[in-house]
């Protein structure tokens, strides 16, 4: 079906109003990491219109993948940056993206980063988590415009999703999730309450976006 | 002393490490930041808190 970008914009700003649409057409935001949470993050910023994305993921679709991340069977085997491109194109072919198909290193961090306003955390390692964090406190000073970072850490296991939410936890860095709920514990990871989280980082993402500070 | 908001008292001045230690966080998955700046690791076994310090730690579980 071929939709115009003015049909598309349009018809989304008719749902969150013009003004809306115009400051999350004008937001670049980079994911690091495009499984459990990154993948649907993704959709959800490209479902809103939000006008660049920078995904990164070094991976590929696996079997293991597709109880809880965004991608079909049909794209198993498939690197996951050209597979949730080809999600993205059948929802909104009309928002830039820019493809990374690496492993993120603290290294490169001042530098992967330097375009976007906002950085999504949604690796799986605790570790991962902890060094793009530790990264973004150390290069806020190299960055010439304040950049936000939105982080997760709990959403493993059966618990209450009422458990999951989100807080600011230091100067222009939120974290979302229950805190606790470890993968480490063998308590299992559902499509469920893995989406609670990322539908929780996607919406903080907008609203940063939209001029709010707050969780 | 004021750890992510609230008042806690410090007998005597305590390593950031050892700090982290007893109140059981694994120092590759905390961030700590001491009056608004962080600590890097390297550091955590060097710099000292005081119950003057306002500490901020944050804490990753994995999963994602």
């Amino acid at each position: 079906m071929q939709i115009s970008k003015e049909q598309y914009e349009n018809c989304l700003a008719e749902r969150i109003t013009m003004e809306a649409y115009e400051k999350l057409a004008a937001g670049r935001v980079a994911i690091a990491g495009l499984g459990g949470l990154g993948s649907h993050i993704a959709i959800m910023l490209a479902r809103c219109g939000v006008g660049k994305l920078h995904l990164i993921d070094f991976d590929e679709v696996d079997l293991s993948n597709i109880h809880r991340q965004a991608y079909h069977l049909s794209q198993i085997g498939k690197k996951k940056t050209e597979a949730i491109a080809e999600l993205i194109c059948e929802i909104n072919p009309y928002i830039k993206l820019h493809l990374d198909d690496i492993r993120v290193e603290k290294e490169q961090v001042a530098t992967l980063f330097a375009d976007e306003d906002i950085i999504c955390e949604a690796f799986d390692h605790a570790e991962a988590k902890t060094m793009l964090l530790e990264q973004f406190l150390t290069n806020r000073t190299v960055w010439i415009e304040e950049k936000k970072l939105v982080t997760a850490s709990g959403m493993a296991g059966f618990a209450s999703a009422n458990t999951i939410i989100t807080r600011q936890v230091l100067k222009n860095v939120y974290q979302c999730g229950d805190g606790v709920s470890d993968i480490a514990d063998d308590i299992g990871l559902t499509s469920a309450r893995v989406t609670i989280c990322a539908a929780h980082q996607a919406n903080m993402i907008l609203r940063l976006l939209l001029g709010e500070k707050t969780p | 002393m004021i750890v992510n908001g609230n008042k806690i008292s410090l007998e005597a001045p305590v390593t950031v490490a050892a700090f982290l230690e007893e109140k059981g966080y694994l120092k590759s998955r905390v961030v700590v930041e001491k009056n608004g700046d962080i600590v890097p690791k390297a550091s955590f076994e060097t710099v000292f808190l005081d119950d003057r310090d306002e500490i901020e730690i944050v804490h990753f579980v994995g999963g994602g």
